[in-house]
């Protein structure tokens, strides 16, 4: 298993891609190991964002997954993080799947969905870094941000 | 199976006018066919959509709560919105009127100031138009008028992002069986199985399509849309539906745009669910505004005997 903790966005992107055009008999092969890397893959992805945030990444779980601990922890105080909450929760679903049951025809299917499923967070983390205070413009995320709301006296 | 829905009040929104006009001629049409009756409201005001939300998050709750105060004073109960953006304003709006002090004072001041009645929360109910067909005519209602079926027709039913968050201004949302869920959400899925079509499992219903960014970072958005692309088609999809004309017409340029920059070509076809559901009663490409979409799906259409 290739441990995503130590690539750079680009390079688990470049991975993720890897796994998607993988032969089914390959991916079947390494089925579980696979699917610990895509969580593992998710976790770096939200790692980089917390560590540019200047945070120190939880070690914590949230209903025994690390993944959704980052997310909540990315989250707070930052609403428009919440864009990749269900993004998040697909990965663990997809990582569940082939988990139980590596055996299933469907595995090779699941885990490219898989790796696909981290490429959006992979992209959407990435946008967020690229373009630092455009990460703060998103279309869900504002009506949370009262705190910072200017009265319109300007009216 | 509702009988308030049957007459609603109708917010188009801005992008319904514009780059949605396919959105909007469909859903009227959808509506007519289903015997569903829906007012305009009159002199309505942008939503405040993202750009005066994120400058000022409380004048946006002012011109959402003004659209609201028209729905009140025509008398109706109930506002439909079929963008995701005015939809989640509204509901938005409704929500900060109802907790939030400082907004009900602004609100307050400008819409005096505007000489319009001030809006207070719960007089009128905000739905999207997915609760609109869900509700007021149902799938068992849906199924007795399907004239076309979309039999064979699969499809990855796309809600994007705002439809379901904050979950928090959804109240109704969660509520067990029959509500929507804000996490898989499913009235677009159950309608279109109501119609026939065969749904496919989509990993990214409520993923981001770049909308905010289409502009100021195109290059994102393209690959976003680009990975909702793929994945729809790795999924088996021949088409993606869509309930929000931000991200229909996201879909829709950045998959020409994946082409031209990426050298990535998709074939996933993009239509709104009120075009497949008008199409699957009868209706004509045309009626439904096919030809107004850029996503080309005619030969689709034409091979799934839908016109």
């Amino acid at each position: 298993m290739t441990d995503p903790r130590s690539m750079s966005l680009d390079e688990i992107s470049v991975r993720l891609d890897e796994i998607v055009v993988t032969p089914d008999a390959a991916l079947a092969a390494a089925a579980s190991e696979l699917a610990d890397e895509l969580l593992a893959a998710g976790e770096a992805i939200l790692q980089t964002w917390l560590i540019a945030r200047g945070e120190t990444p939880t070690d914590r779980m949230v209903e025994g997954f690390r993944l959704l601990a980052l997310h909540r922890q990315g989250a707070r105080g930052e609403p428009s993080f919440n864009a990749c909450r269900e993004t998040c929760r697909e990965l663990v679903y997809h990582h569940n799947l082939v988990r139980l049951d590596p055996g299933n025809p469907d595995t090779a299917r699941r885990l490219r969905l898989g790796a696909m499923v981290g490429k959006h967070l992979a992209l959407f983390i990435g946008g967020k870094l690229e373009v630092a205070g455009l990460g703060e413009f998103c279309c869900s995320s504002r009506p949370l941000r009262q705190s910072e709301a200017q009265p319109a006296e300007t009216m | 199976m509702s009988g308030k829905y049957k007459k609603v009040a109708y917010y188009p929104g801005c992008a319904l006018e514009g780059t949605g006009h396919a959105y909007n001629r469909s859903t009227k049409a959808l509506g007519k066919e289903l015997g569903l009756e829906i007012t305009e409201l009159k002199n309505w005001n942008c939503c405040g959509a993202m750009e005066v939300k994120n400058i000022d998050p409380k004048l946006q709750t002012y011109l959402s709560a003004r659209n609201l105060s028209i729905a009140e004073d025509m008398g109706f109960e109930t506002v439909m919105a079929p963008c995701n953006g005015c939809y989640h304003n509204l509901k938005k709006a409704e929500y900060d009127l109802a907790h939030d002090q400082a907004s009900r004072e602004v609100n307050s001041r400008l819409s005096e100031k505007a000489g319009h009645n001030t809006y207070a929360a719960g007089k009128v109910e905000t739905i999207h138009a997915l609760d609109w067909i869900k509700e007021a005519v149902g799938e068992e209602g849906l199924k007795a008028r399907v004239k076309n079926s979309l039999k064979g027709l699969k499809v990855a039913n796309y809600y994007g992002c705002m439809y379901t968050r904050p979950r928090h201004i959804f109240p109704e949302k969660d509520q067990g069986p029959g509500s929507e869920s804000t996490s898989k959400p499913h009235f677009m899925d159950d309608l279109l199985a109501a119609a026939g079509a065969e749904n496919v499992d989509y990993p990214l219903k409520t993923a981001c399509c770049g909308g905010a960014h289409t502009l100021s970072d195109s290059d994102t958005s393209t690959k976003l849309v680009l990975n909702l692309l793929t994945t729809a088609e790795a999924c088996g999809a021949d088409v993606i539906a869509t309930e929000c004309p931000t991200c229909h017409t996201g879909l829709e340029m950045h998959q020409v745009r994946a082409e031209k920059v990426l050298g990535r070509k998709t074939s996933v076809k993009i239509l709104y669910f009120t075009q497949l559901l008008g199409m699957a009663l009868g209706l004509s490409p045309r009626k439904v505004g096919v030809h107004e979409n850029m996503s080309d799906s005619s030969d689709l259409i034409r091979a799934k005997g839908l016109g």
